[in-house]
């Protein structure tokens, strides 16, 4: 058994760590008081080659895998959340096009988001319907070549500012509920589209989302992606690996969490003594730090297991679970060590708090991996 | 163009540094190495020499066998190659033996212009470049801000109390580099993939040759003193308190 990153994770791990450090931070607050995208910070993580790093290099990834990729989301997040998510979500949707689309498909779709260029979206959740995936509504008709789509997405990550998203939709409505779904590419600027920010986030406020509503969106049969009928399933599989790059905002931003409690803990005095020499300040400290050592080695393995050829995705839904929870445990013990501090935008932690609460909600809610690896346990 | 980079591991600025109980040295066990930060502005001038005149960088840097990470790291910002120099005898070297030793790895490569950082961060001795250049016997421009090189000569900014000294020397020599060179680049993701099948080769003291006796020796090391609680001066009168603070500056803390 070997706990050891790479030599080329390690560097990854560092490259990111200093890329967030220098880029990030001196904006992230700014950021989420105007609900700022960073199209300049993506295009240079881009040269970096941080934006679908995850992509091997026949298109124009680094292939570092889903570990490699967990570990820039851990270190970007470990920053700001929001900000991060504009450089790992940046590709967003690309996963369906790996797995499933044809060579032409990758090639055209592909390279463009790794080069920092265009952004990808996945146009899944909707009004009535978001982890109930066999409740989506939108449709897609066949027209001679074409696709005719109608319906509304919302909720929608890059949403406002993306180049193309993958669509969920029903095309075969005779068939049985899960086998009724197909998934296409729709050109962000097809006639039809109209796309609106959403404003008001509790937190993660530098990513960009948005409703977008399809009318008569008309595009050629040949941008189905994958199978027909098998939109369900291949959207089922598309969750199981991007819940791991979701853990791995939680590593980094219960990280986070810890290095500001620590570093306050010793800094701030309470009845002539730091505040870290009490017994109820350690307790939470340990919580915290025991829960992010068990959090991190079941994100690390998940990860690990999918590059391994050898993917356990009740692993994953363990992990991207554990990861919600523990850093909304560690975002609210960041706050309560720095009592009234925490509470104002002055110190990091209030920021933190916000952006923690998104992990137990989007990428599956919680309670949607509760069921998903309860009923794994008693299959 | 040929450039060399020499280039030392050093612990992280932020790492947290303890001494042994004896003195002899730090506990290394914890703290995170890095690429020494003036050695990062020297691999940055290299490669933006390198992409003007074409050429290539050799990274030489000796040290124990995590020295490697750094040697990977100027890899993966784009330099073509490295040597290592490791050797257990070597790793306690003075600013005399480690000079000694990378001018001898040095010698056998082609080179044009050395870089090194003007000081490593560790033990602050600023004294490897200078010696380096002596040894083999080129020219040295230290502790520079601005580097020209075109037709056969190196042009350099160095800054002095309050002024600036342009030097011009002949190739090859030795630059030492000082903040505000430039701007590091970052080890890029592709850059790093590619670092791992760049050749390094791995020479021990006996390889080159090496059999100098060092000139320093560390005796003990001492933390900092524990500075003193500060003096917080009483009173209602502003004069009178002011010119209390004058006498203890004067008689006191003597600094006036």
């Amino acid at each position: 058994m070997n706990f050891e990153l790479s030599e080329e994770l390690r560097m990854l791990k560092d490259m990111a760590c200093k890329f967030a450090q220098n880029e990030i931070a001196p904006i992230a607050r700014d950021c989420d008081e105007h609900e700022r995208y960073t199209p300049e910070i993506r295009i240079k993580a881009a040269e970096q080659g941080l934006v679908g790093a995850w992509i091997s290099e026949d298109y124009g990834g680094a292939g570092v895998g889903v570990l490699g990729n967990t570990l820039i989301s851990e270190e970007v997040s470990r920053v700001d959340m929001g900000i991060g998510l504009n450089i790992c979500a940046a590709s967003f949707g690309c996963e369906a096009l790996y797995y499933y689309g044809t060579e032409e498909q990758k090639q055209a779709y592909l390279p463009p988001v790794c080069r920092g260029e265009q952004v990808s979206a996945g146009a899944f959740t909707e009004p009535n319907a978001g982890t109930d995936v066999a409740g989506y509504k939108t449709r897609a008709v066949r027209d001679g070549d074409d696709f005719v789509i109608n319906g509304t997405k919302t909720f929608i990550t890059n949403g406002s500012v993306c180049h193309w998203m993958v669509l969920q939709c029903i095309t075969n409505p005779e068939e049985k509920r899960h086998q009724s779904f197909s998934q296409v590419i729709v050109p962000a600027d097809s006639p039809g589209i109209t796309r609106n920010k959403i404003r008001g986030k509790m937190g993660i406020r530098a990513s960009d989302t948005a409703e977008i509503a399809f009318e008569d969106v008309r595009v050629p049969a040949a941008n189905l992606l994958g199978s027909e009928k098998r939109g369900f399933y291949q959207l089922m599989h598309f969750f199981d690996v991007t819940r791991i790059m979701v853990a791995g905002q939680a590593v980094g931003l219960s990280r986070a969490c810890i290095d500001e409690s620590i570093k306050y803990a010793k800094e701030r005095t309470a009845f002539g003594t730091p505040i870290g020499s009490f017994q109820a300040t350690m307790t939470k400290l340990t919580d915290m730090a025991t829960r992010l050592e068990a959090l991190r080695n079941l994100v690390y393995k998940a990860a690990w297991l999918v590059d391994s050829g050898k993917p356990d995705y009740h692993l994953a839904a363990m992990a991207k679970y554990f990861g919600g929870e523990t850093a909304v445990f560690c975002a609210n013990a960041a706050v309560e060590i720095h009592g009234g501090y925490g509470y104002i935008d002055e110190y990091n932690v209030q920021r933190f708090y916000r952006d923690a609460k998104i992990l137990e909600l989007y990428e599956g809610t919680k309670e949607a991996e509760i069921m998903t690896i309860g009923r794994y346990l008693q299959s | 163009m040929h450039l060399v980079v020499c280039v030392k591991q050093a612990p992280d600025t932020e790492a947290l540094i303890k001494l042994k109980p004896d003195g002899s040295g730090i506990e290394e066990a914890g703290i995170k190495w890095v690429m020494n930060p003036y050695d990062e502005y020297a691999v940055e001038e290299a490669l933006r020499l390198k992409e003007k005149n074409g050429g290539d960088v050799t990274i030489v840097s000796l040290g124990p066998a995590r020295a490697m990470e750094s040697i990977r790291t100027a890899l993966a910002m784009g330099a073509d190659k490295g040597i290592h120099i490791s050797d257990p005898s070597l790793d306690r070297a003075d600013a005399f033996v480690a000079a000694s030793a990378l001018a001898a790895a040095i010698k056998s490569l082609p080179h044009d212009i050395i870089l090194c950082g003007q000081r490593a961060i560790d033990d602050d001795s600023g004294q490897v470049g200078s010696i380096l250049a002596e040894l083999l016997g080129v020219p040295q421009l230290t502790i520079i801000m601005k580097l020209e090189v075109a037709g056969g000569v190196a042009k350099a900014v160095k800054a002095i109390e309050g002024a600036q000294v342009v030097l011009e020397s002949a190739l090859p020599c030795v630059v030492t580099a000082q903040k505000g060179l430039n701007e590091p680049r970052y080890a890029s993701l592709p850059g790093i993939m590619k670092a791992k099948k760049k050749p390094v080769d791995v020479k021990n003291a006996a390889a080159l040759g090496i059999s100098v006796e060092q000139k320093a020796r560390i005796i003990k090391m001492m933390p900092p003193p524990q500075r003193a609680a500060g003096k917080i001066i009483q009173g209602d009168d502003p004069e009178a308190k002011a010119r209390e603070l004058v006498r203890l500056l004067r008689e006191e803390a003597k600094v006036i």
